[in-house]
């Protein structure tokens, strides 16, 4: 019995699915604590308290408020899932899925670790793997204008639309603004870009250009504050899911927070070294012993823990753009400056090598 | 209308002074823990911010306040009511009922000629209006502090003689009322309206 449950995990499907598994048991909890997280720092920089109270169950145990997601999560699953008449209706369901589903797949090509035992820890090592990343990432919109479309009313329309000009503007800056990384590193593995920041200095002292745009873009690809202009609550309502409700309103707002999860792994696998840390041997070489697998997994989500709680923090502090700000920004000013990277990048390239 | 726009320098226009100002107001507020003194200074003590903690802290009901009416007893614990029924008479959603007591009326204080046999408030219907209190000439019903009344179903928001006068109870308010109309204890409303007529 032993045996063949062994000799199952020898096979390369049980552990690709084995990772699967573990992947969306650490994202899960971690969209979930984000949004406790997005509660909590609001509330505090703006002077209130936030949700404290949930705690265990049928307790008086508090937890600072931990229980939070649970309490979120019934909710959103008893509330009355109302289907408005208008809607067309196949577009509509389909929708949320497509917004949260991109965010769980461009996860399956980000190393999240060095090794576990003989096991490289990224569930599909893909030698295209950033290339694979922006082609998922760009059929993330698909969610938001399907959803815009198929509500059949007018404010979820312009969400859509907005949601359109604006990832797709941005999509071009942001793939620009990795170019030069690439340039350097010579590869477009994932894994490879990582290998090339252990043995030297992080990318975002080499590239803090690129790092800037790139950063930026991700707050307009996850439609956060200063670029939630899709959403905008305070102009068009909700956006694109004013007209849905419960649990489908819920997979929106995971989508969301599993976009930003995403937006911040790619950051730091690309710019901030992944699982290194320049501390020494330990922490920048391949993981010998399942200790040091594990602590080089927890540096990497301490690390997109650190991004989360940045984006967050912008959310509360800036004011949104004014949209021909943002194509302004988006066109005339990321895209000449991504671009002018690569001519310098290339030059300085040219320069150290001949 | 002309609206002159401040014409932005190159540093400016880079949104960066914004944004360093921005993460120093968030940072300030995000540890600040001074509490404001919107409630007073009675929760000034409390390390926490602006929110209140509700069922744990609770806000200071300001003087004047109309909560809930309740019937007050007097300094030796004794129904101050005397079945008048001016007040279910003034009552305007009419949450008030009264039964007098008919011949066979129990007295428990020197006075009084009668008290009543049943007095009755429906919470539910009872506006806050404070018309009761206004009208009542002997001083037996207040609108005092409590103005979170709640209850599991309708039956239990009607609250009969016996719950009134333990809520009201010879409550402090009642009594400090006299005084700061600078009258005596036990003196009735319409001595001191009478009085107030005759100057």
């Amino acid at each position: 019995m032993l045996a063949s449950i062994t000799g199952l995990f020898a096979e390369p499907w049980a552990l690709t699915l084995l990772k699967v598994i573990a992947v969306f048991a650490v994202v899960m909890p971690m969209v979930a604590y984000a949004v406790v997280a997005e509660r909590r720092i609001s509330a505090w920089i703006q002077d209130r308290v936030g949700p404290n109270r949930v705690g265990i169950p049928f307790t008086n145990i508090r937890l600072l408020g931990l229980g939070q997601p649970l309490a979120d999560g019934l909710k959103s699953l008893v509330k009355e899932d109302f289907t408005p008449a208008h809607v067309r209706k196949a577009f509509y369901w389909m929708a949320p899925a497509l917004v949260l589903v991109p965010s769980f797949v461009v996860l399956a090509v980000v190393p999240f670790g060095s090794m576990l035992g003989e096991q490289k820890m990224v569930i599909a090592d893909l030698d295209v793997g950033i290339l694979f990343t922006f082609g998922i990432v760009s059929l993330g919109v698909y969610g938001i204008v399907l959803a815009g479309y198929a509500s059949n009313s007018k404010y979820p329309f312009l969400g859509g639309i907005r949601a359109t000009a604006q990832m797709i503007s941005y999509e071009i800056a942001m793939g620009m603004a990795v170019v030069p990384v690439f340039m350097l590193v010579g590869d477009l593995n994932l894994g490879a870009v990582i290998d090339y920041q252990a043995s030297g200095a992080w990318l975002v002292f080499k590239q803090p250009i690129a790092f800037a745009i790139f950063l930026i873009a991700i707050f307009a690809e996850t439609n956060r504050l200063p670029f939630d202009l899709p959403e905008s609550e305070t102009e068009l309502v909700a956006g694109y899911n004013t007209e849905y409700s419960s649990m489908r309103f819920a997979l929106f707002f995971m989508g969301e927070y599993a976009a930003m999860i995403a937006g911040s792994a790619l950051m730091v696998v690309l710019f901030c070294g992944g699982w290194t840390l320049p501390l020494g041997d330990f922490f920048n070489t391949q993981a010998q012993s399942l200790g040091q697998g594990l602590v080089h997994i927890g540096v990497f989500i301490a690390k997109i823990a650190m991004f989360l709680a940045l984006m967050i923090w912008i959310r509360w502090m800036l004011p949104r753009f004014r949209y021909d700000q943002l194509m302004n920004i988006g066109w005339k000013r990321f895209l000449p400056a991504s671009l002018a990277n690569i001519i310098l990048t290339a030059i300085v390239l040219w320069v150290l090598h001949s | 209308m002309k609206v002159d726009r401040t014409e932005l320098t190159w540093w400016e226009r880079l949104y960066l002074p914004t944004l360093l100002n921005g993460f120093k107001v968030t940072l300030r507020h995000f540890f600040s823990w001074k509490r404001s003194g919107v409630y007073g200074d009675k929760q000034k003590g409390y390390a926490a911010k602006t929110t209140m903690q509700y069922p744990e802290e609770k806000w200071d009901v300001p003087a004047g306040y109309r909560g809930a009416p309740y019937l007050v007893k007097d300094v030796d614990d004794k129904t101050k009511c005397v079945s008048c029924q001016l007040c279910e008479f003034v009552c305007p959603p009419r949450a008030i009922r009264i039964t007098p007591p008919g011949d066979s009326g129990v007295v428990d204080r020197e006075g009084a000629e009668k008290m009543p046999k049943e007095f009755e408030i429906d919470m539910l219907r009872c506006i806050y209006c404070g018309y009761c209190q206004e009208v009542c000439p002997e001083e037996a019903i207040f609108l005092l502090e409590d103005y979170a009344i709640t209850g599991e179903n309708r039956e239990e928001l009607i609250y009969d003689m016996e719950k009134l006068l333990a809520l009201g109870g010879a409550d402090k308010r009642a009594y400090d009322h006299h005084v700061q109309d600078g009258v005596g204890e036990g003196i009735k409303k319409w001595e001191t309206k009478t009085r107030e007529a005759g100057e």
